[in-house]
């Protein structure tokens, strides 16, 4: 072989390869899929939704898992969505490179790479014990928030940088105060990076596992949680309480579970890209 | 509005916008807060030392022990392998997303890592025990129901997407007149990647490894689903093991009542825990920096 030709092959190889791997990633893409789909697609039915969790597998349901995810959400949304924005508006447009603004910046992006399962711990000592609000749909959601809360605030400030200075001149030109021109130019314009940020950071927010099983949230609940200091269970828990039976009846609802938390996660990411596409039309 | 009370709502808001902005603070205070208080109760009661060297961990017996080493040497046994899969798998797919993939196939690559890095990790438990592990079963009849091996490897294709992306933005930082020098002393496409981009790119690179390290040994659901609740210490991956985060899960899970030595141990736990992963992390961050001052 010549050299040159030697040299080719050496290219083709780590072509063929790298195309081997992104082949094989894709092949363990679509073997989850439909492993899962062809797991637990028997068990989807109304009666699956609306029913109370059961010792008998077939009787078993998601309904107060699911209305428990929405509550715990709902809190979850309330926190991150004033602080995470006040706080990326404050470090964007006030915050000016001061030393305070650079400590904020240097926690926030530390704060992004902690484990989920430390907030639970958070959780667990200072909201569920200190607060005294105990293992409540009230701490799960709050616990959350602050999980959410780096991811909320570094997509907002994103949002934020897209809007063009000119607005903002425009805006002072006119006589118009800082806050003003930040609430009526400045906040309406990155409205749906902000939006598509939030929904992303909930999507995550959604599959989370971990950190309400530290606050001590229930594995097994027959009752729809009845306000914030309610306990609770969410979807995912309900998944993982089904997946360590071994019976193999519960690992069908376990797919069956994990199909419909699936399914509200491709839609809120749906409902995201729309967002996204719109804005980038209308700033083209 | 008067100008002066205008001026002092002007004021009031960029407060409340700069309190918004500290709490964040606070909520390292609170992680640091509520993880040292009950640590600093369980090293009262144990030995610092029995905690880091000891080599058994029943803290839930009656003869109660607490080395911690069995738990981290599982983590880093789960965590290896996945980093066998997500370093050379990862790199690849930068090197090829980088410097050989026409626009084409990066539309259908990208969202395919997109989805992948979407799908929450309690789905990636579920693969990992009633799909993966079956399947390894067929071919290692060793394989134990829980082992180290199958949640390793789910787990590697769960940071994948992470290292691929991070080790592609940094490929995609280094000049293109790097590549053009190579190419104009005959270089193939693959020498210009291997012996002047990648290089190039290396602390970039060695900062996506980082973090993917530290993302390996903080992930929970994979390894508490199935890699089995057995504090071992064996580096042998067909053996059921328990990580540090998946000895929280099943202290959670049952009801260890406030104030026991048992509730105690998973805030120790889970100290160590964060320390690992920031340590990593800040290893990370200074590997980024000093890669983005290269070619800045």
């Amino acid at each position: 072989m010549t050299s040159a030709s030697r040299r080719i092959a050496g290219d083709r190889l780590l072509q063929t390869m790298s195309i081997l791997v992104l082949t094989l990633s894709l092949v363990a893409l679509t073997a989850l899929l439909y492993d899962v789909w062809s797991d637990g697609w028997r068990r989807l039915d109304w009666q699956f939704l609306t029913s109370m969790p059961s010792g008998r597998a077939h009787l078993a349901g998601i309904y107060p898992a699911l209305l428990g995810s929405l509550y715990v959400l709902l809190v979850t949304a309330g926190l991150a969505l004033p602080l995470g924005i006040g706080a990326a508006v404050y470090l964007e447009e006030y915050g000016g490179g001061g030393r305070l603004a650079r400590l904020i910046e240097i926690n926030i992006a530390n704060l992004a790479g902690v484990p989920s399962i430390i907030y639970g711990l958070l959780g667990l000592g200072i909201f569920v014990r200190v607060f005294g609000w105990g293992p409540s749909v009230l701490s799960g959601g709050a616990t959350l928030g602050l999980l959410a809360l780096p991811v909320v605030i570094l997509s907002t400030r994103e949002a934020l940088r897209t809007v063009p200075m000119s607005a903002r001149e425009g805006s002072y030109a006119l006589g118009a105060t800082k806050w003003q021109t930040i609430w009526h130019q400045v906040l309406p314009g990155a409205l749906p990076g902000i939006l598509t940020g939030l929904i992303l950071a909930m999507s995550r927010a959604i599959g989370e596992t971990a950190p309400l099983i530290t606050i001590g949230a229930l594995a097994y609940i027959d009752f729809t949680p009845s306000g914030v200091m309610s306990p609770f269970t969410v979807l995912p828990i309900q998944i993982y309480n089904w997946i360590s039976k071994p019976q193999a009846a519960f690992a069908e609802n376990a797919a069956a579970g994990i199909i419909v938390l699936l399914v509200l996660l491709l839609s809120m990411n749906a409902v995201a890209i729309v967002l996204r596409d719109r804005f980038q039309k209308a700033r083209a | 509005m008067t100008r002066q009370t205008q001026r002092w709502v002007e004021w009031l808001i960029e407060r409340a916008l700069l309190l918004c902005a500290a709490g964040s603070v606070l909520i390292t205070a609170g992680i640091i807060g509520a993880l040292a208080f009950e640590t600093v109760s369980f090293f009262r009661e144990v030995p610092i030392t029995e905690f880091l060297f000891g080599t058994v961990w029943t803290p839930l017996f009656y003869d109660a022990q607490f080395g911690v080493l069995p738990l981290v040497g599982g983590t880093i046994l789960v965590s290896v392998i996945a980093m066998a899969v997500a370093m050379p798998a990862g790199l690849l797919s930068a090197i090829y997303l980088s410097e050989y993939a026409p626009p084409r196939v990066r539309r259908v690559v990208k969202p395919v890592m997109e989805i992948l890095a979407g799908v929450p990790t309690i789905v990636f438990g579920y693969f990992a025990l009633l799909f993966v592990t079956p399947l390894l079963q067929r071919v290692l009849p060793d394989l134990a129901l829980f082992n180290a091996l199958s949640p390793g490897l789910v787990m590697g294709i769960m940071i994948l997407p992470l290292v691929s992306s991070l080790s592609e933005d940094a490929l995609h930082a280094v000049p293109t007149g790097l590549r053009e020098g190579a190419y104009a002393l005959g270089a193939t496409r693959m020498q210009a990647a291997l012996r002047v981009v990648v290089p190039a790119a290396f602390s970039g690179i060695s900062a996506s490894f980082i973090l993917a390290m530290s993302r390996a040994i903080g992930e929970t659901m994979i390894v508490a689903i199935a890699a089995g609740q057995q504090p071992r210490l064996t580096a042998n991956p067909l053996q059921p093991v328990e990580t540090m985060t998946a000895y929280i899960v099943q202290v959670s899970m049952g009801d260890m009542p406030t104030g026991s030595i048992g509730y105690r141990t998973i805030f120790a736990v889970g100290t160590l825990l964060f320390l690992m992963t920031f340590v990593l992390n800040l290893i990370s961050d200074w590997l980024r920096r000093r890669f983005r001052e290269q070619y800045a």
